[in-house]
């Protein structure tokens, strides 16, 4: 597979500055938007925009092999097991606006101006050449010639750097392992527990409407008020009552709104018990 | 004709972008994710060179910031953990025992 | 010998050519050994020897008495010629070119001086046990009396200038030792300080005689140095006798260093008796004659050691009228005699016989009269103002009539040993010609009549006259054995003078090593005419005025001289105003300077780190992000750097 990547004639040249410029672009604000977002996932899901990005560069340079692992590995492996472990830290409170080290933001926006002036700098002093055109060198294909390279100049590298990812596996197991202090409860005692804490059943589900079906739809007991059971609460916390939509005449948080409700077709059927008070 | 100095160009562009957000934020996972940011750029550099040298020493090495790259995050976010579960907040901040 | 050019003066001694030591003369370190072994004995032995202690302290000196006359006596029989013998113990100093022997010279002028040490020190430890009898630390004064005995003989027998240092310093210690032998007593602690400083002003002098000396002649035995004296320049030697003189003045208590003298009284009086009035005062006196053949090349020493004998004869005399006290009227007679001799050996070869004669002279009759001043301080109750004694010569006539023969001794009655050993110094003097000559000679002329007037007033004082004395004072004449080495020493004050000059005996004895004087005098003389004259002008005014009326108990006022001669004529006052008092000022200003200025300085260095540390940890604000951005401007610094390098 030779630069077949790489498309050839003029109206390649178009194509290929057209991509590079729109892509550019993306991947700029993105990370722009990326390091000014206050809520966590976004600042993932941007970097993921810069990382395929990066990738249809990669493709432009006659990268192939590195674009695709820049998809698989990067974007699809390391960039997943950041919003895992979002997950698992939690999406609380976003980022406060207010900066708390005095002079920090200031600095910070000098510093990054003065680096990009003075790295322009050097590389406008550098004599960066053209692109090659088609060469002998890659007559093999991209994988096998990188293989070629790996196995023989940078074979040393290549063994540390395995070394190095069994030992970072190992470190990260040692690291999130948590020792069990007391013996694994059996499933007798988890009964017994259960019984013994007052509500043996499970927790009700989220609602289902006819217009709202999604988890974080607080379930109607049969006063007609919210159950907050039924609903988890890293949802609840993350999105806050006021945005959850009114259910006809009842608030959540359970109070009845003090007149009959229409018989219009407004909440669908609760799969709790109906109220009574209807 | 896209040559590799473009890609220079936004390869620094993107390398500074990262920088100052690690400064910037406070989220020890944001903090993370800059760095990734400035660790792409970093390839996206070597690649360019690659190509205006015709060699694929430049890739070989980019392989390689990837492949470290992987290792490094593993290990931090395991440490994130291990800090959240003990503290209950992924703020760089809070760390500030080193203090005079 | 005539002939009176500086080259001429060139000694016989030089050519005489010093022999080993054979016979019993070979053990001649037993001199040294025999007090030394005394007083290690005692001193280390402890209260265990307390019981037998003062006879072991009596019977060392004796002992080295008998071995000085038997080494004298071999001595007279060898010819004239080779009676100057040396003897090496062991080599003290082998470093290179500086090799100093520790060896002894028992020449003429070093048997004298033992013969006076052991035989007046003998008696004066006789006298000691007596004195010292109800002091319970009596075997410490008897370690401490050997000791000095010990080193006074190494001073006089050394062959080389560093044995003599050796021996100058440990009478030095041995003086600041029995001086303040009443620890307990401030004002005896304090005089003793006083007088180990004013010594070691003049050791100072000394050992810098000796470095210049192997400096110069590359040796400081008495044979390296004389032989090639010769040879240097004039400044040398002319500084080497002067650094010798200043040596002399601080043992010896001559101006301008004599300040130590009279406060040495706070000692026992046997200390005062053997050490500031016989022998170690005496021991600059026998640093100039043994130095002779230096001082006989340079004439402006010699001048310089006669005018500080000229002037402190003088003052010696006028503070000695004036104080109250027995014991400091006789240190004042003391400074004053040791005067003539320094005069007298000033004037080269002419006086050193005669220096040497009223040494031996002044060693019997001072020594008698500090034994019966300390008789009677014995009976009064350890009082010393003679304005409380008076008509004491009814109760203590042994006491008087040794006292009046040394004090016939010393004013120059003639037939008693002053007048035959102080005319010939006032007779060199004028015989030194021009207006020096005259000048010097006056001054001794007039020395000798102060001396009679003080002296008779001593007298008058003491013994004469009516009680002064209160009613709980009960003298009585001392026992035997304090009045014994005073019998003998007034026979010795008595007859010395006539035994050493008449017929030139001393002469011919100390002619070869001291040289002889170019005109040789009667006895007779107008000087020695005039100064009996003077003699009597002075023991007419003191016995009109102490005589004939009633002594006063308390001193009166007294003209500005008496106030003067009170205060030591200014001495210690000059002393205090001039070293004294900048020396404080330098070193309070030094300690100002130290704690303020260096200590400062170290201290600021040390708060600007402290204080710069103290500002700097703020920049461990323990966020970070701080950190990353310190770590982001360092960066942005390094590729500033690589860009301005063109790299």
């Amino acid at each position: 597979m030779t630069h077949s990547i790489v498309l050839a004639g003029p109206a390649a040249e178009t194509t290929r500055l057209l991509v590079y410029w729109v892509l550019a672009i993306a991947s700029v604000a993105a990370a722009l938007g990326m390091v000014l977002s206050r809520r966590a996932v976004h600042c993932a899901l941007l970097l993921a925009i810069v990382m395929l990005s990066l990738a249809v560069f990669y493709l432009m340079n006659g990268a192939p092999f590195l674009a695709f692992v820049q998809i698989i590995v990067y974007t699809g492996a390391v960039l997943m097991l950041f919003l895992f472990v979002l997950m698992i830290v939690g999406i609380t409170a976003a980022d406060s606006i207010i900066e708390t080290i005095r002079g920090q933001r200031m600095w910070a926006a000098l510093t990054g101006i003065a680096m990009l002036v003075l790295l322009s700098l050097v590389v406008g002093h550098a004599a960066i050449g053209p692109g090659a055109k088609n060469s002998a060198q890659f007559a093999d294909g991209n994988v096998t010639a990188l293989a070629h390279l790996i196995f023989t100049r940078y074979v040393y590298p290549f063994e540390i750097t395995s070394a190095l990812l069994i030992t970072a596996a190992v470190g990260a197991m040692v690291l999130a392992h948590r020792e069990r202090l007391r013996p694994k409860p059996t499933q007798r005692e988890l009964a017994a527990a259960r019984i013994a804490s007052g509500h043996p059943t499970p927790l009700p589900g989220p609602g289902t409407y006819a217009q709202h079906n999604s988890v974080d739809m607080p379930a109607l007991l049969p006063d007609g008020s919210q159950s907050e059971l039924s609903v988890s609460e890293v949802l609840s916390v993350g999105s806050g009552r006021a945005e959850r939509p009114a259910l006809g005449g009842l608030q959540p948080g359970g109070e009845p709104s003090g007149r009959p409700p229409a018989v219009t077709p407004g909440p669908g059927h609760g799969s709790g018990p109906e109220a009574g008070e209807h | 004709m896209v040559s590799p100095a473009h890609f220079i160009a936004l390869s620094v562009i993107l390398f500074v972008i990262g920088a100052v957000g690690v400064l910037v934020r406070r989220n020890a996972i944001v903090v993370f994710m800059c760095v990734e940011l400035m660790l792409n750029a970093a390839n996206l550099a070597f690649v360019a060179f690659a190509r205006m040298h015709n060699a694929l020493d430049g890739q070989v090495i980019a392989f390689f910031v990837m492949v470290v790259a992987a290792a490094e995050v593993v290990v931090g976010l395991a440490i994130l953990t291990a800090i959240f579960r003990a503290r209950r907040s992924a703020s760089v901040d809070d760390a500030n025992l080193m203090k005079y | 010998m005539t002939g009176s050019a500086d080259s001429s003066l060139a000694h016989s001694a030089v050519a005489i050519a010093t022999l080993h030591a054979t016979g019993l003369q070979d053990a001649a370190w037993l001199l040294i050994a025999l007090p030394l072994l005394g007083a290690a004995i005692l001193l280390l032995g402890g209260k265990r020897t307390n019981s037998w202690g003062h006879l072991l302290g009596v019977a060392m000196p004796l002992l080295a008495f008998v071995y000085g006359v038997a080494a004298y006596a071999q001595m007279l029989g060898y010819p004239a010629a080779q009676r100057s013998r040396e003897l090496t113990i062991y080599q003290f100093i082998d470093v290179g070119r500086f090799q100093v022997p520790m060896g002894l010279r028992l020449d003429q002028l070093s048997i004298c001086f033992v013969l006076l040490i052991t035989g007046v020190g003998s008696l004066i430890h006789i006298f000691a046990v007596g004195y010292m009898s109800h002091d319970p630390e009596r075997r410490r004064f008897f370690g401490y009396m050997n000791l000095f005995l010990a080193a006074m003989l190494l001073l006089v027998l050394a062959n080389n200038y560093l044995g003599l240092y050796v021996g100058w310093e440990g009478v030095g210690l041995a003086s600041y030792l029995l001086i303040g032998f009443w620890q307990y007593k401030p004002a005896a602690a304090v005089a003793a300080k006083k007088a180990f400083i004013a010594n070691r002003v003049g050791d100072a002098g000394l050992s810098l005689a000796i470095m210049l000396m192997f400096f110069q002649f590359g040796s400081v035995t008495f044979t390296g140095v004389f032989g090639t004296v010769g040879k240097a320049s004039h400044g040398v030697v002319l500084a080497i006798g002067l650094l010798l003189l200043l040596g002399a003045c601080g043992k010896s208590a001559q101006v301008p260093l004599q300040s130590w003298l009279l406060d040495a009284m706070e000692g026992p009086t046997p200390v005062s008796a053997l050490i500031h009035a016989a022998t170690m005062v005496t021991a600059g006196v026998y640093l100039i004659v043994r130095s002779a053949p230096i001082f006989d090349l340079s004439a402006g020493a010699r001048l310089a050691v006669a005018i500080v004998g000229a002037v402190t004869l003088l003052f010696g005399a006028i503070i000695g009228c004036a104080k109250d006290d027995i014991k400091k009227a006789l240190a004042g007679s003391t400074m004053s005699q040791i005067g003539y001799m320094m005069l007298a050996a000033g004037l080269g070869p002419a006086g050193y016989v005669f220096a040497i004669a009223h040494l031996l002279a002044h060693g019997f009759f001072k020594a008698g009269l500090f034994l019966g001043a300390g008789s009677v301080k014995h009976e009064m109750d350890d009082e010393v103002d003679m304005r409380r004694f008076g008509g004491l010569w009814r109760v203590m006539p042994i006491t008087w009539v040794t006292f009046s023969i040394g004090y016939l001794a010393i004013i120059g009655v003639p037939p008693f040993s002053g007048f035959y050993t102080k005319d010939p110094i006032i007779d060199a003097a004028f015989a030194k010609g021009g207006t020096s000559g005259a000048l010097l000679g006056t001054a001794a002329l007039i020395g000798a009549g102060i001396t009679a007037f003080y002296m008779t007033r001593v007298m008058f004082m003491t013994f004469a006259g009516e009680r002064r004395w209160d009613e709980s004072v009960h003298p009585h004449e001392v026992p035997p054995v304090m009045t014994s080495p005073m019998i003998v020493l007034a026979i010795g004050s008595a007859g010395a003078g006539a035994f050493l000059i008449l017929s030139n005996r001393l002469l011919n004895f100390l002619g070869p090593v001291t040289g002889v004087p170019p005109t040789s005098h009667g006895v007779w003389t107008p000087a020695g005419e005039g100064a009996l004259a003077l003699v009597a002008v002075g023991i007419a005014i003191a016995y009109l005025m102490y005589g004939r009326r009633d002594v006063p108990v308390t001193a009166p006022a007294g003209s500005p001289v008496t106030v003067a001669a009170r205060k030591e004529l200014y001495g210690n006052a000059i002393n205090e105003s001039l070293l004294m008092r900048p020396g404080q000022w330098l070193t309070r200003l030094s300690v100002y300077f130290d704690n303020r200025g260096i200590d400062g300085i170290v201290n600021t260095v040390a708060a600007t780190f402290g204080g710069s540390s103290g500002r700097l940890r703020r920049v461990q604000t323990g966020f970070v992000r701080s950190y990353a951005l310190s770590m982001l401007v360092g960066a942005v610094l390094l590729v500033g750097a690589l860009l301005l390098v063109r790299l």
